[in-house]
């Protein structure tokens, strides 16, 4: 079999800074989605846009990143699910939103169109008005007796709209379906002929928990389409920004655990700090979560004169209570619930990648500045939601590092740079608290032609489907924060 | 761990136009307390996140009478959030007629009062009023808790009057 490689090699390609990207034909990026799973490549994202369908894949020998193409014609192009199962929630996107069909597609059914919307496919060339309905979103369950548990999309207390159905066998989750689409917000369509100043706030909207990451990795994509250098003062606050969004949100996440664990200590704990960062984190950005607080070109606003004092103190209280917490959670209330709980064998990236043994993180090659900090990447190995925890506090104590020496080294000067009416391609990526996440798009004179978020939730919905195998049931709330899945940003 | 914040001072001008509007039914039903119910219509999760920041030792919103309850069949007040996606509608709706009488809605966050960012859009029908009565609105991109505690007291007080 040829090896991906070659195919990449013989294709022919257009810029798409910082890589190029492959424009195959129908054969090639069929033999590509075969020769990917037996030489590891991991796909990364998957999407279209009015006449080509793409993919973003990582080649973890060599290390880098591969966009490739294929066109679409009369409607159709060749699936990918049927070699890269991953693929498949993507291409029922990709047909909701284009209209395109991938042919052998393992799953058609509708994704993220619910038959509620007065156009379809929103994102095609020239979308059709139709009547409100549409076809049964799930299929019937395999047997007719089992006990089926219908979950959302109104659930929990303060949760993200999302459906999970689950069959029982006795009190085990023999399956679990996910359906989302519910929060929906036709945010592609929304940035599509805006400038990338006024689209970025709807980045900084996919999802709030990975406000900063979604907002820095359109800000790269765009930097790199337009070729323009970003100061150094400005990739330093982004840095920190990153950093401190990746503290508070693991914050937010162990004391939600605690809460459905009923672990109060930790809980308060956890909550109290959290509060004292966002509190320094308004002092020093203006804003509680650093919505909009970073826009292509560099951020918004300087740190406040005392921004950088301000933050340490606050990381200096979170600091001292990382050894009590980390006790904390090898004590009775948190064990006895998260040991052996939920375990992700086979994930790839994010912290149930890294919590099951797998080293994937994006900030040691692909996203700027963190090079010469030498970021360590924290890996654990049993998998299970107490690993996750604990990779949490470890992923916190890395972050404070980090923010100390970026703060350090903060260069003074500049925090913007003028952004040209220019035309071309980029991508970019950052790695949130979730995982990996990755913005493309095309600029055609300075405004968004395509664009495409991909956001981690995308890989963390089918891991949580087999995750939550073999669960009790009644677990099903604590492996679904301690995964922290996500609604917005994949429903885009 | 620290003491929490002091109450902030509440405006009369809101209290008196809602008192007004609540007497009648309220007294009878509620007390100095209400059950709130979170609807997520189609919200990218910042509002969320400032909400759990209510149950922290900072704010401890259960203090003042105010909890939320995983039901909407128990709960005095639903608190709305998002844009209204045309996916969630019939959600909202289900949630709105489950609740018993008297209820209230607060839309909280930008998204929740006119659609925000989100106006315009194919998919999203912009703000709660589209689809059920609303009583109390907070505005912010996201609110911040203290704004969102001072609109649920306001609730409550003129709830008492």
């Amino acid at each position: 079999m040829i090896s991906a490689t070659d195919i990449i090699r013989s294709a022919a390609a257009e810029v798409c800074r910082p890589w190029l990207r492959h424009i195959l034909p129908h054969a090639d990026w069929t033999a590509l989605a075969q020769a990917a799973p037996a030489e590891a490549w991991t796909l990364l994202a998957h999407w279209a846009d009015t006449v080509q369908a793409h993919a973003l894949f990582l080649d973890p020998e060599a290390l880098r990143i591969v966009p490739v193409s294929t066109p679409v014609e009369a409607g159709r192009y060749p699936g990918l699910s049927p070699h890269i199962p991953s693929a498949s929630l993507y291409e029922r996107m990709v047909h909701d939103l284009w209209g395109h069909i991938a042919d052998g597609a393992t799953d058609l059914r509708p994704w993220l169109d619910h038959g509620n919307w007065p156009l379809s496919p929103p994102m095609a060339t020239r979308p059709e008005t139709r009547p409100p309905g549409g076809p049964p979103l799930l299929t019937g369950p395999e047997q007719d007796d089992a006990m089926i548990v219908p979950l959302g999309p109104i659930w929990g207390r303060l949760d993200e709209a999302a459906h999970l159905r689950l069959t029982l066998h006795g009190p085990y989750i023999r399956q679990a379906e996910s359906l989302l689409g519910f929060t929906h917000k036709g945010a592609l369509t929304m940035m599509r002929g805006k400038s990338p100043r006024t689209a970025a706030r709807f980045a900084a909207r996919l999802a709030a928990d990975a406000t900063v990451a979604h907002s820095v990795a359109f800000a790269h994509a765009t930097e790199s389409a337009m070729d323009v250098e970003v100061p150094q003062r400005a990739i330093g606050l982004r840095m920190v920004m990153m950093e401190i969004e990746r503290i508070a949100v693991h914050l937010d996440n162990l004391t939600e655990v605690a809460r459905l664990a009923e672990a109060g200590t930790v809980r308060t704990k956890c909550g109290t700090l959290r509060e004292i960062l966002l509190r320094a984190t308004a002092a020093a950005f203006g804003h509680r979560l650093m919505m909009d607080c970073v826009v292509p070109g560099g951020v918004a606003a300087d740190i406040a004169e005392n921004g950088p004092e301000t933050i340490l103190r606050a990381l200096g209280a979170i600091a001292s209570e990382i050894p009590a917490l980390r006790r904390l959670h090898d004590g009775p209330a948190l064990s006895s619930r998260l040991l052996g709980l939920g375990r992700t064998p086979g994930a790839t990236s994010g912290i149930a990648g890294r919590a099951a043994g797998h080293a994937f993180d994006v900030r040691t090659h692909f996203a700027p500045g963190y090079g010469s900090l030498l970021p360590r990447v924290a890996v654990l190995r049993d998998g299970d939601a107490a690993a996750r925890q604990h990779l949490r506090l470890l992923e916190i104590e890395e972050s404070l590092r980090l923010i100390g020496l970026t703060l350090d080294l903060l260069p003074s000067g500049p925090t913007t740079a003028a952004l040209p009416q220019a035309s071309g391609e980029g991508i970019g990526c950052a790695e949130s608290s979730r995982g990996d996440v990755w913005h493309w798009l095309r600029l055609d004179h300075g405004q968004i032609a395509a664009v495409f978020a991909r956001d981690p939730g995308w890989a963390q919905w089918p891991l949580a489907e087999r995750a939550l195998r073999r669960v009790e049931a009644e677990d099903v709330d604590l492996v679904r924060a301690s995964l922290a899945l996500p609604a917005s940003g994949v429903d885009l | 761990m620290p003491n929490p914040d002091p109450p902030e001072p509440i405006d009369p001008e809101t209290t008196a136009t809602l008192a007004a509007r609540l007497e009648a039914a309220s007294q009878a039903h509620l007390g100095r307390a209400l059950a709130i119910r979170h609807i997520n219509t189609g919200s990218c999760n910042g509002c969320e996140l400032e909400l759990r920041a209510l149950q922290n030792t900072f704010y401890d919103l259960e203090r003042f009478g105010l909890r939320f309850v995983e039901s909407p069949r128990q709960a005095d007040v639903l608190l709305v959030t998002g844009p209204l996606t045309r996916n969630l509608k019939v959600a909202l709706e289900q949630a709105w007629d489950s609740a018993p009488e008297p209820k209230w809605v607060v839309s909280v966050g930008d998204c929740a009062v006119d659609g925000g960012v989100f106006k315009g859009s194919y998919a999203v029908l912009g703000g709660t009023g589209n689809c059920v009565p609303v009583d109390l609105t907070v505005g912010g991109c996201p609110p911040t808790p203290a704004r969102v505690l001072a609109a649920l007291r306001t609730l409550l007080e003129a709830n008492a009057k």
